[in-house]
């Protein structure tokens, strides 16, 4: 019998779900300012869509509606990717134990 | 062109270094690698994506354009943001998941014969309710983040904007986004789908206007689950696995958060959600606004109370972000450490505007992490400390949680400031805090109050110390 590859996709979905829940839960307090930007950055992962919405020209024409959303959402895709990433970094740079030398 | 088992599998690696990098944030120790994971996933996932289109014509040269012309801007918004803008930030960016979804839907809606989902007015039934799906959480994310980027902005007000019918006319829209939705899979038509993405739109902006600025933590956290919710749908419509980790994650990461802030604040999620708390209670609190006598101080008492301490334990708030006090705090600690006192920074749940939000202002200004704790840690260790230092903090201090069955924030969880020894409380007035009512640990008789900006009240006192 043949099981839809929807049923796997959604296989992953609901594990990921309870992946998610566990290891959130783990994540200390004082990360969680970092936690939303990172998973900020990755929700942008959203790209790949976009990127795939943007080569598609097949009337190559490469500015026809659809092609143009693909590229706007590359644009705001990529500011999220870059800013959160490097936002993130940033902030855990911070995050420091006590040290014997104060600064 | 790589086939197509070959990029699933990156794209499933991927997914699995995005599991990694919110796993590294367990610990700071770890946590720069896991943010180095989720950077190599991305990378993975992007190259991928190119080889498997594998189209390197004059349009993949204006891909590459558009994403380094979004990463130039992203990169400068990251390294000139101030800590304490951070939420704006992050619901700013809530706010682009958003809408890129939007766009990624609309143009597989135009042009689904580019993502293998049948063709225009004949798309796939499945496709077009997760792509549906994920459009209309993805519009409801952008208009929520962008109400919620203008309150935290200041631009504009914090106070909760509430109409008569609200709630009724909120559901009517939730009530027929599903039917439109509905419409939309039988008819396939283009406008129907245009006018469901405008209601959630609208929707997105009337569900966040009736709530109040100190909410903000859950608002943020929603928006922060639903931007997940949308790019899992949008992983749904185009089969792929790495998105459909990370919208579950990012889904679930942002539900976390905000049951956390919920209880952080003693209230149901839906409570929070249909917003207006400082409106509803403004009657009740007016009722006992006789004067009660208020012992108030400068930086002299304060310094000399401090100096005689042998523990401070320092209470931070949403305050101390608006003053930009960390720095100045910080410095007063360094002194008090000089003189071997004990210092030890506690930290509500829902202080600040999101999550987390004041340890990342007490780590920017070199606190070390390891001596800030969360309530339910320091909590008991009020009552063997000589002084607490209150800054920009008022609710989450308020004893009448525990006492008053009255009282809107009556089971709320906070700080037991009042068992301490003394308190000393940096405020700029008397007036009560976001919930409206009035703080009965200023009236109490171990509190003296500090009436002045957060900033300069620190840099004063620890001129006196």
């Amino acid at each position: 019998m043949e099981i839809d590859p929807f049923i796997f996709r959604l296989s992953i979905f609901i594990l990921s779900i309870f992946v998610g829940y566990y290891v959130v839960w783990s994540v200390t307090p004082s990360l969680h300012t970092p936690l939303m930007s990172v998973t900020n950055a990755i929700s942008s992962v959203i790209i790949v869509g976009a990127i795939i919405a943007a080569l598609a020209n097949n009337e190559g024409s490469i500015f026809n509606s659809s092609t143009l959303f693909g590229y706007l959402a590359i644009t705001l895709a990529a500011v999220n990717i870059f800013g959160g990433f490097l936002v993130t970094q940033r902030m855990l740079a911070m995050y420091k134990k006590k040290k014997k030398d104060k600064k | 062109m790589i086939s197509g088992n070959l990029s699933a599998t990156f794209y499933l690696i991927s997914g699995v270094l995005f599991i990694l990098a919110l796993r590294g944030l367990s610990s700071p120790e770890t946590s720069r690698q896991g943010n180095f994971y989720g950077i190599i996933g991305m990378i993975i996932a992007i190259s991928v994506t190119f080889l498997s289109v594998g189209n390197f014509s004059s349009g993949f040269v204006y891909v590459i354009i558009f994403l380094l012309a979004g990463g130039a801007i992203g990169a400068f918004i990251a390294f000139k943001i101030p800590m304490t803008a951070m939420p704006e930030l992050v619901a700013g960016f809530h706010s682009l998941v958003g809408l890129a979804a939007v766009f990624v839907a609309i143009s597989a809606f135009i042009n689904p014969e580019a993502f293998n989902l049948g063709s225009p007015g004949n798309i796939k039934l499945a496709s077009l309710i997760e792509m549906s799906i994920g459009a209309a959480v993805g519009a409801i994310t952008f208009s929520g983040s962008i109400i919620a980027f203008l309150k935290l902005q200041g631009i504009m007000s914090g106070a909760p904007i509430t109409f008569k019918g609200q709630h009724l006319l909120n559901a009517l829209i939730l009530i027929s986004i599903i039917v439109l939705t509905y419409l939309l899979c039988v008819s396939q038509s283009s406008h129907l789908f245009w006018l469901l993405l405008f209601i959630s739109f609208l929707i997105g902006f009337l569900l966040i206007i009736p709530i109040g600025g100190a909410d903000m933590p859950v608002v943020i956290s929603m928006l922060n689950s639903y931007s997940g919710w949308a790019a899992a749908g949008i992983g749904f419509t185009l089969e792929n696995t790495a998105l459909i980790i990370t919208g579950a994650l990012v889904g679930s990461s942002g539900a976390i958060l905000s049951y956390i802030m919920c209880k952080g604040m003693n209230r149901s999620f839906f409570n929070v959600i249909l917003g207006g708390f400082g409106v509803t209670e403004q009657s009740s609190k007016d009722q006992n606004k006789e004067q009660r006598p208020v012992k108030s101080g400068n930086a002299d008492d304060a310094a000399f109370l401090m100096k005689n301490a042998s523990s401070v334990i320092i209470v931070p708030g949403y305050g101390m972000a608006v003053a930009q006090a960390q720095h100045a705090l910080r410095e007063m600690v360094d002194t008090l450490k000089k003189n071997d006192i004990k210092v030890s920074y506690a930290i509500h749940p829902v202080a600040g505007r999101m999550p987390g939000h004041m340890n990342v202002l007490l780590a920017e200004a070199n606190v070390p992490y390891d001596e800030v704790f969360e309530l339910e840690e320091i909590n008991n260790d009020f009552a063997n400390a000589d002084v607490a230092f209150v800054i920009g903090a008022n609710d989450v201090t308020n004893p009448v949680a525990k006492t008053d069955p009255q009282s809107p924030i009556y089971g709320m969880p906070v700080l037991d400031v009042e068992k301490c020894k003394s308190v000393l409380f940096v405020k700029r007035s008397l007036s009560p805090g976001y919930a409206g009512i009035d703080n009965d640990l200023f009236y109490k008789e171990n509190t003296l109050m500090l009436f002045a900006d957060a900033k300069k009240m620190t840099e004063d006192i620890t001129k006196n110390l």
